[in-house]
């Protein structure tokens, strides 16, 4: 039993209503404990007061440099003593999950046990970046709880200037989406760079996500400074059993509504069964007896709304691979940046392809490490010095997927010209 | 010395292989599946180029989880499910069986214990968000509070597919947002310039750093009542917070000047158009704990103009993009004030530059 309840008649109020109360999970973990009664006493006066009282500080494990968030109180009386006593520290552990999330109930019961005997009983899962949020320790606590977690087989996950914990989509374990091995792809990449992770020493946060198509679950292209997001090259398989299926339960309007007309790139048509194009980049799946749905794939951009829209009945090639986008961020500090397109599509079913993308990680962390501003995200640097000169540093050749138009102004010296061209010229005589 | 070599030392051993962890249903079948279909809200049937099977119950959690409810989820795991879960991005559990009779019972049980079921296809699904009070040392508002009062409301939305297309929700403390980009996002809004405590400030900050961390360079070294400090040209500040992470000191979480403001439109799906980032439509309204009450009228009120208007497939950003930012202002009743009309870098290629004009 624990000491009584601070009065919360703020938090109180969260306990009502049908969605899930962490007040009502927080209430249960502090009849046991003294820790959470203050924790929970300390929330009530950020209610109450409408402002934070947690500050950092440093706290971490032996050899790591991150993976602990330090929380200290700043809840003080007059004579400088913390008010919430039993509270006065509540660091989190950043743990970095399986990919895709997946856990069987012995782990997460483990980690339950684990975080009742040194910590406050609080776990998130997961935090924005990916991580298993173990809230709430102190500073005695910490290498203690660390120690038992890492003996589990899981490792800190990043904070500060680092290499972040890294997040994939369910993907190749249940989606029938999925373009590559995702969790293969994570896995390789995250643990090439578990100094970086460990030992924060970058210009700033580098992230990595990794999302099986291009409905892109983990935000890849919006939050990552390296984001690999599925494709193929080939056509777009159809299945007619499921296609007429599908045209039976939805119909016509349907079909011209939500498929057809929702095209971005106007790839679709709708052909009576006998003039459907015999071209090799042309996919068709039958509606009925007498008419089909035809894609050109040479126009299709691999969106994914049809085949969201017709599952089963359309599905993505069979010549599979990702599409590498650098420099995706938020707001802070010049405003959100979305990834742009630095690989259109690369290979990833063998051990050799994923070293190819960890070599690629390796080259475009290196040139971040040498040549962003402190606090400076990759694409912050990318729009400072320009994609060219980017590419050029990591030794990628430009390529007219990259843009969304060419340059729109005259001022850029071009007296280089000719031998641009020459080396274009070079490169495809080269590959012929 | 011989204590210190007692000392363990840590295992770099990475991201854990996952094979362990997943349902073997899921392992045997990996990267072989053909379709999947919703027989029901918070149900996923995916199917098998073996021919296997396995269905999906998706559940609401509070993402702030005590270990009593994480125990209860893991013994509804083992005598309702298979012993196998994942968590989606949006902090809700799933329950993976090859046995289409678990469903319903599991369904029952987790319903029972007060998880909703639901937050597939085209529902609300659970808001992606922050830390806040709880342990933020930077937030400006509460996050898993905005977020159960958030929640309370979409509830039966959650529970039901009758949006026109998925709707995802996200909440962030401060002006860094990191709960990310989202159909309908809950944004802390600051509107004063920081509170400077100079005291404190040659002790604490690393006045170069924060100089260099400021957007609109408002930011000074000053000498003040003789000691190092920083001053704020409060004419440029755009209160955006930056400094105060790297300098405690600059306050400027304030408990009626920090608002919350409401964005719409990101998109971070390549289906249909590209992805889009989020549009600030509202702002000013208040940080008004325990229930947000403000904010949360607001976010109704662009949910079911939404619901109402948008045609099926249609995310919000599709949705305003055909019927256009004026309509969009007309429909839900929210003012438009000079303040939405960008003026950041890159800005003019947010102006209309054509004379495009829906009447």
């Amino acid at each position: 039993m624990a000491k009584p309840m601070h009065p919360t008649p703020n938090l109180d109020q969260l306990e009502t209503g049908p969605w899930p109360s962490f007040v009502t999970g927080l209430k249960r973990l502090a009849k046991e404990k003294d820790y959470v009664v203050d924790v929970l006493g300390h929330l009530e006066h950020s209610y109450q007061t409408r402002k934070g009282y947690w500050k950092g500080g440093t706290v971490g494990v032996r050899g790591y440099g991150g993976g602990v968030i330090p929380r200290f109180t700043e809840i003080k009386d007059a004579d400088g003593q913390a008010v919430f006593k039993d509270a006065t520290e509540f660091h989190t552990l950043r743990v970095m999950p399986p990919p895709g999330m997946h856990y069987d109930t012995a782990t997460l019961r483990q980690l339950c046990d684990i975080w009742d005997k040194y910590g406050s009983g609080l776990i998130a899962l997961h935090g924005q970046s990916g991580d298993i949020m173990m809230q709430g320790c102190t500073t005695e606590n910490v290498q203690k709880a660390w120690d038992e977690i890492n003996e589990m087989g899981f490792d800190l996950g990043g904070a500060g200037p680092a290499v972040r914990t890294s997040m994939s989509c369910v993907g190749a374990a249940r989606c029938e989406q999925s373009c590559y091995d995702e969790a293969k792809a994570h896995k390789a990449v995250i643990n090439s760079f578990l100094d970086d992770i460990h030992r924060p020493a970058l210009p700033y946060k580098f992230k990595f996500k990794f999302s099986g198509c291009g409905n892109d679950c983990m935000n890849a292209i919006q939050r990552s400074d390296m984001a690999v997001i599925g494709t193929w090259r080939d056509n777009i398989r159809t299945d007619d059993e499921l296609g007429k299926k599908w045209f039976a339960k939805h119909g016509m309007n349907e079909l011209i509504n939500d498929v057809v007309s929702r095209c971005p790139t106007k790839a679709l048509q709708i052909k009576d069964a006998g003039s459907v194009r015999k071209d090799g980049h042309i996919s068709a799946v039958a509606l009925d007896g007498k008419q089909c749905l035809e894609i050109d794939n040479k126009d299709c951009v691999r969106c994914m709304h049809c085949i969201n829209v017709m599952t089963g009945a359309l599905a993505p090639g069979e010549d599979k691979g990702a599409s590498i986008l650098v420099g995706g961020k938020s707001h802070l500090k010049i405003g959100g940046l979305m990834g742009t397109l630095v690989v259109p599509f690369m290979k990833l079913d063998t051990e050799e392809d994923r070293e190819k993308l960890v070599e690629m990680a390796q080259s475009i962390i290196d040139f971040f490490a040498e040549n962003a501003l402190e606090h400076e995200r990759t694409g912050e640097m990318i729009e400072r010095i320009g994609l060219v000169n980017f590419l050029e540093g990591i030794g990628l050749d430009v390529d007219p997927h990259m843009i969304n138009t060419p340059r729109t102004n005259p001022y850029v010296r071009t007296d280089g010209w000719d031998e641009e061209v020459a080396k274009i010229e070079a490169r495809k005589k080269a590959a012929a | 010395m011989a204590e210190a070599q007692a000392l363990r030392k840590a295992v770099e051993c990475g991201v854990p292989d996952n094979d362990k962890y997943m349902h073997p249903t899921l392992l045997k079948n990996r990267g072989n599946w053909k379709y999947h279909d919703r027989p029901r809200p918070g149900v996923l049937h995916h199917v098998a180029h073996s021919g296997d099977q396995v269905w999906s119950v998706r559940a609401g959690t509070q993402r702030q989880m005590d270990t009593h409810t994480i125990r209860k989820l893991c013994d509804i795991a083992e005598q309702f499910g298979e012993g196998f879960v994942r968590f989606t991005i949006r902090s809700n559990i799933e329950y993976i069986v090859a046995d289409q009779n678990k469903v319903d019972p599991l369904i029952a049980k987790l319903e029972g214990e007060g998880f909703p079921v639901g937050g597939t296809g085209n529902s609300v699904t659970m808001v992606a968000h922050t830390q806040g009070w709880l342990h933020c040392d930077i937030p400006g508002t509460d996050a898993s509070g905005v977020v159960k009062s958030m929640m309370d409301q979409l509830y039966d939305e959650f529970k039901n597919e009758q949006m026109p297309n998925r709707v995802h929700l996200s909440t962030s403390c401060c002006e860094i947002n990191c709960g990310g980009q989202a159909d309908l996002a809950v944004i802390v809004q600051h509107t004063k310039p920081p509170k400077i405590n100079h005291d404190l400030v040659a002790n604490v900050c690393e006045r170069p750093a924060v100089v260099a961390r400021c957007p609109v360079a408002a930011i000074r070294p000053a000498l003040v009542n003789g000691k190092p400090s920083l001053e704020v040209d409060e004419k440029k500040c755009i209160c955006c917070g930056a400094c105060y992470p790297p300098c405690p000191p600059m306050q400027i979480n304030d408990p009626e000047h920090s608002k919350l403001a409401i964005w719409v439109g990101g998109k971070n799906s390549n289906a249909r158009g590209k992805p889009t980032f989020m549009k600030m439509v509202a702002s000013g309204l208040p940080n008004n704990a325990p229930r947000w009450p403000e904010v949360n009228e607001v976010v109704g009120r662009i949910l079911r103009t939404y619901k109402a208007d948008a045609r099926p497939w249609e995310r919000m950003a599709d949705w305003i993009d055909r019927i256009g930012w004026p309509r969009f202002f007309e429909k839900t009743g929210l003012p438009f004030t000079k303040y939405l009309i960008d003026d950041w870098r890159g800005s003019r290629a947010n102006l209309n530059a054509s004379n495009h004009v829906r009447f």
